[in-house]
């Protein structure tokens, strides 16, 4: 369990990976002296954040540095004057007597984001007019974007997936954050479980297992390529504990474990870059193993725009810039060649032991959300699962779990099935004026899950149950025909 | 087995889920000696079920079969005896990961009701977490305490019979979250924030209706809460189906396939072509979304205490 420091709450620390909010917006970014933050068009160092309990609120001073915020009287419209409807109010753009010009010098002044909008209140000839809610939403607005206060916040599974579905949904195939708190509960993700997961996720959903974990229990990340991806699992800020009963085994062995043909000759290769910046990794973030293709995509300017809350260019500042790869070109050749040896072997003993792990068999379940199709995966990794364990597999299309389904169906050793998608609405609730916010269906991706059982390799465990249920002919009103194709 | 940890042999005392088939299942008390009636007959606890592995099918004295399931939260969820409404897993994961849950966590919730969501968040805190949960009805709190001894989760969870509105969930100051399920959620605001850690926490209230959602937010902005959220989620489940749909006739009169309107044998007019060209039908599988959905379970709002 992880505890903060002396006091109540855990503190804000140097070195951690600290979440920045303001309203919706939110980006992840290490805690580090000196080091220019740009969050929300703004520019400040963390600094005067260090020791603060997580959840407090910041204001950006002139000088780029961060002070609480004050407790301040809510701006009150002294005059209660407001009109009936907007039949009057021609949207002109004259309204607001103040300019740009004016009102960057007021900030220039340093004048409090609260008294600009009181400045923009008086100086519009139409605030007056407008109704009682219109003026309500108006200052709104205006406070969102002229009081410029950021929350630190620590990271989560709520966090993070919900920061990155809105920044970098690329990144995680597009797994909306309630479909991955679905992923986690319908996988009865809990402490004690062994787990196979299987993600290319920028380690999200990874991240999202070990917290319900709690470093309980054992976890076998199966990958493709040379190693897996964990960039948003360094940013959970697990202690160092959390990862010792993490392994990870290479999906090109699958096949070989299964067929009994294993060995640990012909290892997949490391990709360059991921094989120096272990060496280096002794002193920086914990479990942080970027592959090449990440630190590529990271230094990619952002150009997507997720409605209005992505406004800086660059991705999140949790890059692989390391100021200890210089000094490492400095290493004599022959410690890095003895070294080398060193951590192969040390690779090689963890791939047995991992493959000793999933040869018992017995896995207690099975999460799966990749780019790849999905079927080959399932019908490989449910092997190394026991029976009466549940498994999940996002996909973000629907036609590829349609194929894994029936295959699955073929297969036999499944029961319960179930195929689904949510739909997450957001409501504005205010007196007199609630309402749905916006829709977000459709968007989220869909999940296959299921439940292993005892399989007899007979044609269909399920034979007279599950054929005939599933397969009952839809109402009379639909005419179309079942067929078994 | 357990709820909050896996065993692999079916012992006597476990409580068990009895598959059928699609949608089908029961949970079942496992006791030497027992005799449970299914639809294809009886199972005898003595010689089918103790000792047998968990996830191993059954045959019944009818003949047809049945499996064997070890119990998990969700499980418990689609078959758990109702004493009133409850949260399936749809709400109960989003509100799960909402307030941040996990081993460790303290956790107060009210009404306890019948068990649904305490049994998944018992799950989600064990093994070094707590569940505070308040009720009301006398009958329930003492059904609810019965049923998490049977299910070897006591020791993870607090039942407390009182009105939350009036006396609060009779701890302070150490919640990480408290979770609200009643008729007027407004008037415990005050006590789930005296229930919450000094430094912070989260909190949410779940609501049928609109007008309840809208006191229980003014009372929690009222109270200091930040970060109010109000949302919804609802499920969507699909049947994966064969379809097979006729081609109409057209009253074509080359014999070849040359004509300008729809090719029935050009695998680029569907996804995975199942032609049978000499009935002039198109198979296709589908995704057929189910004849009703749940359109509305509630209304979920979410704070943070900082």
């Amino acid at each position: 369990v992880m505890e903060g420091g002396a006091g109540p709450g855990p503190r804000i620390r140097e070195g951690d990976c600290a979440v920045l909010k303001r309203g919706d917006v939110f980006k992840a970014v290490p805690v580090l002296r000196r080091r220019k933050i740009i969050f929300e068009k703004q520019w400040f160092y963390l600094d005067n954040a260090i020791g603060h309990i997580y959840g407090t609120t910041f204001e950006v001073t002139s000088g780029g540095n961060l002070q609480l915020k004050q407790e301040m009287e809510e701006t009150t419209t002294e005059t209660k004057e407001a009109g009936t409807d907007n039949r009057n109010i021609v949207d002109d753009g004259k309204s607001q007597k103040l300019t740009h010009d004016d009102i960057k010098a007021l900030k220039d002044k340093g004048i409090k984001g609260q008294e600009i909008v009181q400045q923009l209140i008086e100086n519009s000839t139409t605030f007056r007019d407008k109704t009682e809610f219109s003026q309500d939403k108006y200052i709104k607005k205006k406070k969102k974007k002229y009081e410029a206060v950021i929350t630190i916040v620590r990271p989560s599974t709520r966090i993070l997936s919900t920061m990155y579905y809105a920044r970098e949904p690329g990144k995680i195939n597009h797994l909306r954050y309630d479909t991955l708190a679905q992923m986690l509960t319908l996988g009865n993700i809990r402490a004690g479980n062994k787990m196979i997961v299987m993600e290319t996720c920028a380690g999200l959903v990874l991240g999202a297992v070990m917290e319900r974990m709690g470093g309980y229990g054992s976890i076998i990340q199966m990958y493709p390529g040379g190693g897996p991806v964990r960039a948003a699992t360094s940013c959970f800020g697990f202690p160092k504990t959390f990862f010792d009963n993490l392994h990870e085994f290479p999906l090109s062995k699958v096949d070989s474990l299964l067929s009994g043909t294993f060995s640990t000759e012909s290892l997949p290769s490391e990709p360059e870059d991921s094989a120096l910046v272990e060496e280096e990794s002794n002193g920086s973030i914990d479990g942080k193993q970027p592959s090449v293709q990440e630190t590529e995509a990271e230094s990619t300017a952002e150009t997507a725009m997720e409605r209005n809350q992505i406004e800086e260019p660059e991705t999140m500042d949790m890059n692989t810039e390391d100021t200890g790869f210089k000094e490492n070109q400095g290493k004599e050749n022959k410690e890095n060649v003895q070294e080398k040896q060193r951590k192969q072997q040390e690779r090689k003993k963890k791939l047995i032991e991992a493959a000793a792990l999933l040869r018992e068999k017995n896995a207690d379940g099975l999460i799966v959300a990749s780019k790849f199709h999905p079927t080959p995966l399932l019908l490989s990794l449910l092997e190394f699962v026991a029976p009466s364990r549940p498994f999940v597999v996002y996909c973000q299309y629907k036609e590829p779990l349609l194929e894994c389904y029936t295959k699955l169906r073929e297969r036999g050793g499944v029961i319960n099935l179930k195929l689904s998608e949510t739909w997450l609405r957001s409501y504005q609730v205010l007196p007199d004026r609630s309402h749905p916010k916006l829709t977000m269906s459709g968007g989220g991706g869909y999940l296959l899950s299921g439940i292993t059982v005892v399989s007899d390799k007979s044609k269909s465990d399920l034979g007279n149950l599950e054929e005939l249920k599933i397969e009952e002919p839809s109402s009379k009103k639909r005419k179309v025909q079942d067929l078994h194709c | 087995m357990s709820f909050i940890e896996y065993g692999d042999t079916i012992k006597d005392g476990d409580t068990a889920i009895v598959f059928l088939g699609h949608e089908s299942m029961f949970p079942v008390k496992v006791q030497h000696g027992s005799v449970t009636q299914t639809k294809y007959g009886v199972i005898r606890h003595s010689t089918d079920l103790i000792g047998k592995k968990y996830g191993s099918k059954v045959t019944c004295s009818k003949g047809g079969w049945v499996f064997i399931l070890h119990p998990t939260p969700e499980l418990w969820t689609m078959n758990l005896p109702h004493r009133t409404q409850i949260l399936y897993s749809t709400d109960i994961s989003i509100i799960t990961m909402m307030l941040e849950l996990k081993p460790g966590s303290i956790v107060c919730e009210s009404g306890t009701g019948s068990g649904s969501l305490s049994h998944a968040l018992i799950r989600t805190v064990a093994p070094t977490g707590h569940l505070y949960t308040v009720e009301f009805h006398q009958q329930r709190a003492e059904k609810a305490r019965e049923e998490f001894r049977e299910h070897g989760v006591e020791h993870l969870v607090t039942v407390t019979n009182q009105d939350v509105c009036k006396n609060g969930f009779g701890v302070s100051s150490i919640a990480d979250a408290v979770f609200l399920d009643i008729p007027s959620p407004w008037e415990a605001i005050g006590h789930a924030k005296a229930a919450l850690k000094v430094e912070g926490g989260r909190i949410c209230s779940f609501s049928p209706c609109i007008e309840q959602v809208q006191r229980t937010c003014l009372a929690m902005e009222e109270h200091g809460f930040t970060e109010i959220n109000t949302l919804e989620i609802l499920l969507r489940v699909y049947n994966v189906r064969t379809i097979s749909l006729q081609i109409p006739d057209l009253g074509k009169v080359s014999e070849d396939n040359s004509s300008i309107g729809f090719d029935s044998s050009n695998p680029s007019n569907q996804g995975s072509p199942c032609t049978n060209p000499q009935q002039g039908t198109v198979q296709f599988k589908s995704a057929v979304p189910l004849r009703e959905m749940v359109g509305h379970t509630g209304y979920l709002t979410f704070a943070t205490k900082s």
